[in-house]
């Protein structure tokens, strides 16, 4: 039972950082629903054995009874992520209807800093830098 | 008395963001109610550092349930020094917020995520246990999410893409780091961790430390963690870039000041921190020189300032846990008002990029005094409160031997008042006609530009405070003496909550 779950608990964690690692926004939000699930299973798990419902009157002696804070704890994971998750939903749908496209972009200023074509004060100098050949151009240089 | 007190910075925020909601079509009831509470926080969080100061630590037990098993809230010294002083800059911002465009625009749901923040914010700095914290920096995180991309341009979110997949790895990491030390110790109230972590076998405690440690690293942007900061932040409106820039790192500081010194000592300087803090530091500042936009160039000083606070932890003693409380809540301050000060250029111009501005000093000589302040404060020049708190840092980093990361620290505050200078030069120096002028916020005189008057008043308030630390930095500096003292002790905030 115990190595049931901590062997699915491995494999959502495997799955969720594999998914998390693409450059897909649907793909990216699946990897963050299945690490959160990994990590909720470990919570439940992190409470020890499994006994009787621990509740008043089920139970004679407490150690066969289950621990029931980390059932409290994953209950409340579950609901931030839950709600999380529609955000993301909301973001990604707002990503697509803006660019309509599925992917994750890049940092534009950032490329442009790296490449000595920003617009900073020395611009005379670093606009003769970027002219240098070899300083490429962001749109070939590809994830 | 003071139990009572202290579960209000938490749910008076939250009971007005939901009366928020419902008044959403009532703009004047929201801004009243918004700014009341946010005053009534202010008054609560300072009258809990008197009656910390001189009743000891304070706890509550939500529900009556007592210590290890309910809810816990505990205000020992650090927690209500750091959440007067968020709740004093949250106040400064949302004043500045109710005169600037974009939030008044999207002004129905910025106040209720503005209160929900707030909230977030205290529960974090008040929490007593792992979990309770995980669920504060949800609720903080969440509500920033949705003020980060309000606007819902292309740029906000694609930033906020970014931000919320990292911070949201960050918190599956959070839930597997508590499912660990719950399997380890049994228990994820602080106190008794604090009890417990040290029977554990020295290897399981180091690494449950450093998964706690990579989970706060990620939220205070410490490196290499911090790579997501310098994109999300500058993409928002001006009042949310200030607040997520002087509060949301901080209380990611916080977690690890709390962690590392009550759950995870370390016996003199810890090696490994000490060189995060010197790399954090210099990474942080060698970025924001080579950028060209003023509120990107802030935002990697975020991730540079960080660093000092790092190595004050490092260091592990009372003197260097002082000395970065001290830092984190200067910065706090300072940071805000320079983002502060940022975005009313940015509004009176339409631009941040610096290459476009200039001679803001003429056209707006109030704005060119109050950057100066706070760029002096950040640079850390004398008489400034900045002055006091890396004074305070290398003093300690020096008694402890730690030279490398000093002449590090210095190097980097030269590298700060360097950046800082080419903000000066590019954005307030030079001739006035260098600048573009957003169409209608120039003046008849056809000189000065017009600034809000609540943007004015909101950056006004913040830079006031910050000279108040200046000029206070005595009493301050021994109150956080204090709180070093407290923390590095442990056995204080354990028998407040143990009883």
């Amino acid at each position: 039972m115990t190595l049931v779950l901590i062997v699915t608990i491995g494999v959502l964690y495997g799955i969720g950082t594999w998914l998390l690692q693409q450059r897909t926004l649907t793909r990216l939000i699946l990897g963050i629903i299945v690490l959160g699930h990994g990590a909720n299973l470990l919570l439940l798990l992190s409470g020890g054995h499994p006994g009787l419902p621990p509740i008043v009157g089920e139970f004679d002696d407490p150690a066969t009874a289950s621990d029931p804070l980390p059932q409290a704890l994953a209950l409340t994971a579950i609901v931030i992520s839950f709600g999380v998750t529609a955000f993301l939903l909301a973001l990604a749908y707002r990503s697509w209807q803006l660019t309509r496209n599925d992917e994750v972009e890049d940092d534009l200023e950032d490329r442009r800093i790296a490449l000595g074509r920003g617009d900073g004060i020395d611009d005379d100098f670093t606009d003769a830098s970027a002219t240098v050949p070899g300083a490429g151009d962001p749109r070939q240089e590809g994830p | 008395m003071m139990s009572q007190l202290i579960p209000l910075p938490v749910a008076l925020p939250l009971l007005a963001a939901a009366v928020c909601l419902v008044l959403y079509r009532v703009g004047w009831a929201q801004r009243l109610l918004a700014v009341s509470t946010l005053v009534a926080t202010v008054a609560i969080s300072a009258s809990l550092v008197v009656s910390v100061r001189a009743d000891g630590i304070g706890v509550a037990d939500l529900g009556g349930w007592p210590a290890p098993l309910g809810i816990t809230l505990v205000a020992d010294l650090l927690s209500v020094v750091l959440l007067v002083v968020a709740a004093v800059t949250l106040l400064a911002v949302h004043i500045y917020a109710m005169g600037h465009r974009d939030a008044r625009e999207q002004s129905a749901f910025f106040h209720p995520l503005y209160l929900i923040l707030t909230a977030g914010v205290a529960a974090s700095l008040l929490s007593g246990d792992l979990f309770n914290l995980f669920v504060a920096f949800e609720v903080m995180l969440i509500s920033s999410y949705a003020l980060l991309t309000l606007g819902g341009t292309r740029a906000q979110v694609r930033a906020g893409m970014t931000y919320v997949v990292i911070s949201l790895v960050a918190s599956a990491l959070f839930v597997t780091a508590v499912a660990f030390l719950y399997a380890a110790t049994g228990t994820v109230n602080m106190a008794q961790l604090a009890e417990r972590v040290g029977d554990l076998d020295p290897a399981l405690a180091t690494t449950l430390g450093l998964v706690l440690l990579v989970v706060f690293g990620v939220k205070a942007a410490i490196f290499p963690l911090f790579f997501w900061l310098p994109d999300a932040y500058p993409t928002a409106a001006a009042p949310i870039t200030a607040v997520f820039a002087g509060l949301l790192t901080k209380v990611g500081v916080y977690a690890i000041i709390r962690t590392q010194t009550l759950i995870f000592p370390h016996d003199g300087p810890s090696p490994m921190l000490l060189w995060l803090a010197a790399l954090t530091m210099a990474i942080g500042v060698l970025g924001a020189i080579a950028q060209n936009d003023v509120k990107r160039l802030l935002s990697f000083h975020i991730v540079s300032q960080i660093g000092y606070m790092i190595f004050g932890v490092a260091l592990f003693t009372a003197g260097g846990v002082a000395a970065a409380i001290f830092y984190t809540a200067n910065q706090m301050v300072v940071k805000t008002s320079l983002f502060l000060v940022a975005g009313t250029v940015e509004d009176a111009t339409g631009t941040g990029r610096i290459k476009q501005l200039g001679g803001m000093l003429h056209r707006a000589p109030l704005l060119a005094a109050l950057f100066a302040i706070s760029a002096m404060s950040l640079a850390g020049i004398p008489p400034f409160s900045g002055f006091v708190a890396k004074l305070a840092v290398i003093t300690e980093g020096a008694a402890a031997n730690a030279w490398a990361v000093v002449a590090v620290s210095l190097a980097v505050s030269v590298c700060t008042l360097f950046s800082m200078t080419k903000v000066w030069n590019g954005v307030f120096w030079g001739s006035p006609e260098a600048s573009t002028v957003r169409a209608g916020a120039l003046r008849s005189d056809g000189l000065h530009v017009r600034t809000p008057t609540l943007m004015v008043v909101g950056t006004v308030l913040l830079v006031g405070v910050g000279v108040a630390l200046s000029v206070g930095a005595g009493p301050a500096y021994d109150m956080v003496v204090d709180a070093g003292e407290q923390l590095t002790a442990r056995a204080p905030y354990i028998e407040a909550v143990l009883r």
